[in-house]
């Protein structure tokens, strides 16, 4: 009881803090080019939480599909090209538009929009196979600005 | 629109994927207990023209040697104690009719050799699209009295894994064309569709990504020749519409039901992707 209490004003406090700072993804603005300007948060990007949502299965998972040769990750995939470099290709407004949702930039690409919650077929609720909800971003504003912050130390 | 956009897009990716996937196909041939040769690689059936895919591959090429080898003699292959089990149900009388499968059909050897390379296929009666799991349902609650088995559960898995044994080694020969037509085509949009959060369809894994690696996952072209599979991770046979489940699911999407009218069709045009290669099932997969 006194536990439900607690963690109930946690999520108020929390979703409070959320709703007054970060843009909602619904409301990002992405240029012509799929570049977003603005952060989503307002928050400097953690780097090393950064590369930790990339490598985790139940967050980002990045590494599914790139190869990251820093990364220890194990088994890192190749469905998409490897990140490294990726600094020297694109800036941080481009870089963050591409995990917002890369389908600005790349029309018919396979990689996931991270931001994003509706124009899908049939969403699920996460992996239980049943109709989703409402449905959250695969990442929070947060975890995007980490990545990205992670993404700009990718240099060569 | 959609639809030839992503493949002109699959059709350019094309020349690295097919190096990458014929780099990783080496070659190796299948012959299960030293006499039934399989055909794990064939050239891509007619309506595969523009996909991008010249050359059908069997789930199998994709495997470690280890896995491979758990194929290649009956002895070794865990889905045969299914096996055994349906041929206890073959000869089991069961509900209201008092017979059994071979009441009807006799030597399952003989009545049931060439079966599973043609299905799914039309029921002129019935006027429909039969899967094989469809067909033995039909069998027992229309022509038995007895239950249906769960579409999806060791019953089902057991009696597909004996029938499929009889046609090993025979072409997939599945027919698209005639009364078959609409499904086959509803079927191939389904698998063009990009469902789910992380919105990816079976051909962007299976046709446009197969050779390639996603985390520790091989990704082969998502043949059914060897179903029903032994899968090592399940320790038991999987059941196609059960894999198309799982594969959806995995999409973040709400999938359909096993025995849908959507993953019957679903099958029929996987199936045919096939046309060409061997029945290989009970299969052995990781
Ligand atoms: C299902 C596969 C998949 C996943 C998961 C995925 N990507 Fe991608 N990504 C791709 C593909 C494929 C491309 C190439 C664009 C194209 O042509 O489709 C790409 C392109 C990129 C690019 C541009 C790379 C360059 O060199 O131009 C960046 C940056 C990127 N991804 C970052 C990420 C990050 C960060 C994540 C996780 C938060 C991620 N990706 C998850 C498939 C994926
Ligand atoms: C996110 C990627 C992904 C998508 C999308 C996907 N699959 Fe798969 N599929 C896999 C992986 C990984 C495996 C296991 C390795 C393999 O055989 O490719 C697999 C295996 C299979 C197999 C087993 C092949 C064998 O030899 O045992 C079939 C059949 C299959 N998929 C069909 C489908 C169909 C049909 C769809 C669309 C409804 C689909 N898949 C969508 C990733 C995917």
């Amino acid at each position: 009881m006194t536990r439900f209490a607690l963690s109930a004003t946690l999520v108020a406090l929390m979703s409070t803090a959320a709703v007054a700072e970060d843009v909602a993804p619904s409301d990002v603005a992405y240029d012509d080019y799929g570049a977003i300007a603005q952060s989503l948060t307002g928050v400097a990007g953690d780097p090393a939480e950064g590369l930790r949502v990339m490598e985790t299965r139940s967050a980002g998972n990045c590494v599914a599909c790139h190869q990251v040769s820093v990364s220890t990750a194990a088994f890192q995939g190749n469905v998409g090209p490897s990140l490294d470099g990726v600094a020297d290709r694109w800036d941080v407004d481009q870089l963050r538009g591409l995990v917002a949702n890369a389908k600005m930039v790349f029309p018919d690409t396979v990689m996931p929009s991270f931001y994003r919650v509706s124009g899908y077929i049939r969403p699920g609720d996460a992996f239980t196979g049943k109709a989703a909800g409402e449905l959250s971003p695969l990442l929070t504003a947060q975890q995007i600005e980490d990545v990205v912050a992670y993404l700009q130390t990718l240099s060569e | 629109m959609r639809k030839v956009l992503q493949r002109t897009v699959a059709a350019m990716a094309l020349g690295s994927i097919a190096s990458i996937a014929m780099a990783q196909d080496d070659g190796a041939d299948l012959v299960i207990n030293g006499e039934i040769e399989i055909t794990v690689r064939a050239p891509a059936p007619a309506h595969m023209s523009d996909t991008g895919i010249d050359t059908i591959l069997s789930g199998w090429v994709f495997r470690s040697d280890e896995t491979r080898q758990l194929e290649m003699d009956d002895f070794d292959n865990p889905a045969f104690l299914a096996v055994d089990r349906g041929i206890e149900a073959w000869n089991t009388v069961e509900g209201t009719e008092g017979k059994s499968c071979a009441t009807c059909h006799g030597d399952v050897e003989e009545s049931m050799a060439g079966v599973r390379a043609v299905y799914p296929r039309w029921n002129e009666e019935a006027g429909e699209v039969r899967t094989l799991a469809g067909q033995i349902n039909d069998c027992r609650t229309n022509q038995m009295g007895a239950d249906a088995y769960a579409y999806d559960k060791s019953d089902m898995t057991a009696m597909e894994a004996l029938i499929s044994v009889q046609s090993r080694g025979m072409p997939v020969n599945v027919a698209i064309e005639g009364p078959v037509a609409e499904t086959w085509a509803q079927g191939q949009e389904l698998y063009y569709t990009r469902f789910g959060q992380l919105e990816l369809s079976c051909a962007n894994c299976h046709e446009q990504n197969y050779g390639n690696y996603i985390r520790a996952d091989h990704l082969s072209q998502g043949q059914i020749n060897g179903f029903p599979t032994y899968r090592l991770k399940n320790a038991g046979l999987v059941q196609t519409h059960n894999r198309f489940r799982g594969c959806i699911r995995d999409t973040r999407a709400e999938t359909f039901a096993v025995g849908s009218p959507e993953f019957v069709a679903l099958e029929l045009y996987v199936a045919s992707r096939g046309n060409g290669l061997s029945v290989e099932g009970p299969s052995v997969r990781p």
